[in-house]
């Protein structure tokens, strides 16, 4: 192959594996950002991509099954908001349980699903545009739910830094006393963030079922929510880093891939620590500025609110 | 609202035994629905759960087999979490630990001595300490979170674990499969008690628990740790290093989570293989919040989170209830003991003026 | 616990008097099944528990079967196995390389109980070994794949780099090229059994770089369905895969472990069962093809079929000499071919596959 064609395929299989850490990412950002750590992204996914999946096969609608997908994530990012907020549970605990929890209810669900092909979500095709050479496959072919996740991304920092509402959300994260006292539910408005998180979870997990691999299979998230979790860190809680870093990590896998099919004489296992290491010197090399993180960081971030009486 | 929830001007000591009385009478009643809803019998059910797994000593030891490695990270854990360190890697620490301390053997499996053991031992704390060391120093020096770099080492460390058994650490007698040579006897933990498997790491485990709480207690290290964990300004107010406490954690955590992985492979697995843990460095941090980062609390802890693993392999086996309900099971039961621990430091309080329950 | 004896007794009375009366599923009736993965796998462990299905039909519910899945490697594992055998199981599969060791611990203290293990190598008076011949499967669709192939690269997910997998993609390579000695081999090593999305992305990758048939030693149908999308062929792994690919699969290597399980189940209830080593291949039944694919030619079909039969009957072995390393070195000489224990331990590639085998 000559000049940049050979570039497409890779580009192509590089947003496919992106898009699910791109939804779970933004989504559990907008939790964090409100200040709650909810580490069950994993579970999230799972009961999102197997609420989706059944959808599709039995209605055959798409539209439906994303939207089966986010309501079953947000269902259990409620459960989870019960906990935390109302009942004021410790977050990192009731989030690996939440884990624990989604991973076992996906499964109990999905049990009769398993070995059921569906067809995948169709890619949109928008005329003349999808043609054009290089970008025009890359841009304008992808299905729905790829250019949903990049407008959301879009939506989130706009809403984060353009809106009073996310004015509201940032001061609920960064001082949740401060928001009390001037009369901001943050219960409430915490709520909202842990239910968003989960939503999107949800439709990380049907993408995960309906269009990267469509099919339903037991545990077939395979560690994403961690991943996704480790991004935000990544991303020093800016969403478009969290674009940025979901590629970069699709990026390399998919690239060490090609370095083994092109015969690369390295031993796989030391080629497949590859995104995680870089994902780690790319967190060394931005974290130095110091001030910078802080003023994106949530401060309070895992701490629990009870209003003063 | 009719109901409030009112913080208590101390928390209950009484709450303390209270709660968790109260998650597992919850846990009963909604299980039981759960149960009758999967057509099993839910008395049945729950004592598959509960009773029969350790209803003969052979099931009591493996018990404590199971929930040693809980307990050994979730202990280590637990002084990072009080200093608010935020350490999630331990899985990758034990496993590093694993292959520092195991390599131990596989370099000197023809050596039979009684030092080879604590050598061993040791070198598995050396390794799950210098695991946990990597993120102290990017932390420290770098100012990279915690959460991001000890995770990511954890996937660094199983796919190290990986290639070493697929390659240079194989067994020259086992025809290629992944697997190092198992462990000659002078390499292997001894037994406390004849026909089990419960070996010496539970009472490395026992010594950790007391240590801990003797240093959390009593030594000006331990001090420090509650002290920034629980008011960072007033801390360095008083003088104390962030970083000394930084580097203590994950050091210290590290090391735990290192014995642990040693005393695995050198205990109930007896050789290294591909995956030697099943996530026992993430379960434990579920431990640790459950025990109320408290040693004492974090060894009923470990044992109730153990308990649920091995309940959830005789109800497969005796009622034939698919691994997913056990899940679910596992899921609900900590739901229920994190929600009712509420009760601790808060009380419902009606919206009735003057009328109190708690 | 005397009345357990009692009653156990009772129940070894009854089953050697041959009076499998229905509904007498006493403590010595059961036969116990340890998974390494979840029933909804789709895959290995899958097509273990269809075949445990296939023993409860094949005694018409007069004997209870259990398992326990996801059962993790190490230390879990022998807490179950001899969980099952001291709770009266008669027999018991233990199905992943890993149970070795445990298998043979539980073993010796329980001699009473039978044991078959999968794949693995370790054996004793009541403990068997079985294991199939997949390669055989894997050098007819190899000639398949070197006659259906354009760009002449067949690409190849694989697990991780054990002797089994080298095995399946030496069997591959040896097949292609036995028809057409242009064919090369590409391995992308996901070191995972199980994760959809990364296999699909390493065949993904593959396609990338030219292959245009994709084989895989991994559990999900993910490559295949990329396959399927990218318009190129594919080969169904554990299970016939047809139904997530109608178009891409060739055809699909299958696991058929029923008649070994019903057979062996059989013999440890009347009696007969021996402790015994079996590595069988498509003679035995426990290696199968899916139906071939519409669109590959009826000679090629032919071909196909001629050389199942062959190996059947034992006229074509897949590692018969002559054929050579990697290097281009003679691995084996004209004439000969290599045995058991050198397949059992492979680690090494032969011709025409591209890329180092990691060690």
């Amino acid at each position: 192959m000559s000049g940049v064609e050979w570039i497409i395929p890779i580009l192509l299989t590089v947003i496919t594996a992106a898009t699910p850490l791109v939804f779970a990412g933004i989504g559990e950002l907008v939790t964090e950002k409100s200040g709650v750590l909810n580490l069950g992204v994993e579970g999230m996914l799972l009961v999102g991509a197997v609420a989706a999946f059944v959808t599709a096969t039995v209605t055959g609608n798409y539209f439906l099954a994303v939207a089966a997908g986010a309501l079953a994530g947000a269902f259990l990012a409620f459960l989870f908001g019960v906990l935390t907020l109302s009942l004021m549970a410790n977050q990192v605990a009731t989030g690996l349980a939440l884990t624990l929890f989604g991973v076992g209810v996906s499964a109990l669900i999905g049990q009769d699903f398993v070995g059921i092909p569906v067809d995948a979500l169709p890619k949109l095709a928008v005329p003349g545009l999808s043609d054009i050479p290089v970008l025009g496959p890359v841009l304008f072919g992808q299905d729905a739910l790829v250019y949903l996740s990049l407008f959301m991304a879009a939506l989130v920092s706009w809403f984060l830094y353009r809106t009073k509402g996310g004015l509201i959300l940032r001061a609920v994260g960064d001082s949740h006393n401060a928001a009390h006292s001037i009369g901001y539910s943050v219960i409430g408005i915490r709520y909202l963030a842990v239910m968003f998180g989960g939503a999107m979870s949800g439709v990380g997990g049907a993408y995960l079922s309906l269009a990267y691999t469509p099919m339903w299979a037991e545990n077939m998230t395979a560690g994403r929510g961690w991943i996704a979790l480790a991004l935000i860190v990544f991303a020093t809680w800016k969403p478009g880093l969290v674009v940025v870093g979901a590629y970069m990590f699709g990026g390399i896998t998919i690239l060490q891939l090609h370095a083994q099919a092109a015969g690369l004489d390295v031993p796989s296992q030391i080629l497949s620590m590859l995104p995680y290491l870089a994902t780690v010197v790319v967190l060394v090399l931005i974290s130095k500025d110091e001030s910078r993180i802080r003023k994106h960081a949530p401060a309070c971030i895992g701490k629990i609110f009870h209003p003063a009486a | 609202m009719l109901l409030k929830i009112e913080k208590r001007p101390e928390p209950s000591r009484k709450m303390v035994y209270v709660t968790p009385v109260l998650a597992l009478l919850l846990t009963v009643v909604t299980s039981m629905a759960l149960f009758e809803f999967l057509g099993v019998n839910p008395v049945e059910a729950l004592r598959n759960f509960f009773i029969v797994p350790i209803n003969n000593k052979y099931g009591a030891t493996e018990l404590l087999v199971k929930a040693t490695p809980l307990i050994l990270c979730a202990i280590g854990l637990s002084v990072g979490f009080r200093a608010n360190v935020w350490n999630i890697g331990a899985e990758g620490q034990l496993t590093f630990g694993a292959i520092v301390g195991g390599g131990v053997f596989v370099y000197f499996h023809d050596v039979d001595s009684v030092f080879l053991l604590p050598i061993m031992i040791a070198m598995g704390a050396l390794g799950g300490a210098i695991w946990g060391g990597i993120p102290a120093f990017l932390k420290t020096r770098f100012n990279a979170n915690e959460i991001l770099t000890s995770l990511m080492l954890v996937y660094v460390a199983l796919l190290l674990l990986s290639f070493l058994v697929h390659g240079p650490w194989r067994d020259p007698d086992g025809f290629n499969f992944p697997e190092s040579r198992v462990f000659s006897d002078s390499a292997t933990m001894p037994v406390l008690l004849e026909g089990t498997r419960l070996h010496f790491g539970t009472i490395l485990a026992l010594l950790a628990v007391f240590g801990t709480w003797i240093m959390l207690a009593k030594t000006l290290v331990g001090f420090q740790v509650k002290v920034i964990g629980a008011a960072p300004k007033a801390g360095a107010y008083a003088g104390f290093s962030q970083k000394k406490i930084i580097w203590f954690s994950l050091l210290f955590g590290g090391a735990l989570a290192g014995i642990a992985g040693v005393s695995e492979v050198a205990g109930p697995v007896g050789q290294l293989l591909p995956s030697i843990s099943p996530g026992y460095g993430f379960t434990a941090i579920i431990v640790a919040f459950l025990g109320r980062l408290h040693p004492a609390g974090i060894i009923f802890a470990g044992l109730l989170m153990a308990l649920t693993y091995l309940g959830g392999e005789t109800a497969q086996i005796n009622l034939g209830l698919p691994v997913a309900v056990t899940g679910v099971f596992q899921g609900m039961v900590l739901f229920y003991l994190l929600a009712c621990d509420v009760l601790v430091n808060y009380r419902f309080r009606f919206n009735k003026i003057g009328k109190v329950t708690s | 616990m005397k009345l357990k004896n009692i009653a156990s007794l009772m129940g070894a009375a009854v089953v050697a008097g041959g009076m499998l009366a229905a509904g007498s599923a006493s403590a010595q009736d059961k036969i116990g099944f340890v998974y390494v993965g979840p029933i909804g796998d789709h895959g290995w462990t899958y097509r273990h528990d269809v075949a445990r299905q296939a023993v409860e039909k094949a005694f018409d519910g007069k004997v209870k079967t259990t398992f326990v899945e996801s059962v993790k490697e190490g230390p879990d594992s022998e807490r179950v196995i001899r969980q099952m055998a001291a709770d009266g199981h008669k027999l018991i599969f233990t199905t992943s390389f890993g149970f070795m060791n445990p298998t043979i611990k539980v073993a010796k203290q329980f001699p009473d109980v039978k044991f078959e293990h999968a794949t693995g190598y370790k054996r004793a008076d009541n403990v068997s070994t079985y294991s199939a011949r997949f390669y055989e499967g894997r050098y007819v669709v190899g000639k398949v794949a070197a006659k259906m192939t354009k760009s002449n690269i067949i690409g190849y997910v694989g697990s991780f780099p054990i002797p089994e997998v080298v095995r399946g993609i030496n069997a591959t390579a040896l097949g292609a090229r036995s028809v057409n000695p242009n064919v090369e081999i590409k391995v992308a090593w996901v070191n995972t059994w199980y994760d959809p999305g990364k296999e699909g992305d390493a065949a993904k990758a593959l396609i990338d770089q030219g292959a245009d048939i994709i084989m895989q030693h991994t559990d999900s149908p993910a490559p295949l369905q990329v396959a399927e999308s990218r318009g190129v062929y594919g080969v169904g792994q554990a299970s016939d895969m047809q139904h997530f690919a109608p178009k891409a699969q060739l055809t699909a290597i299958i696991d058929d472990w029923n008649d070994y399980y019903v057979t062996r189940a059989k013999a440890a209830f009347d009696g007969s069962w021996k402790s015994q080593d079996l590595w069988g291949g498509f003679k035995d039944g426990l290696v199968a093809l899916a139906p071939y694919n519409e669109a590959i030619p009826a000679d090629v079909v032919a071909m196909a079929e001629e050389t199942r039969k062959a190996i059947m009957d034992g006229s074509v072995k897949p590692f018969a000499g002559p054929f050579n390393k990697q290097d281009g070195t003679e691995a084996v000489a004209a004439g000969a071919e290599l045995d058991d224990a050198a397949l059992l331990g492979m680690d090494w590639y032969v011709e025409g596959i591209q890329g180092k085998l990691p060690k």
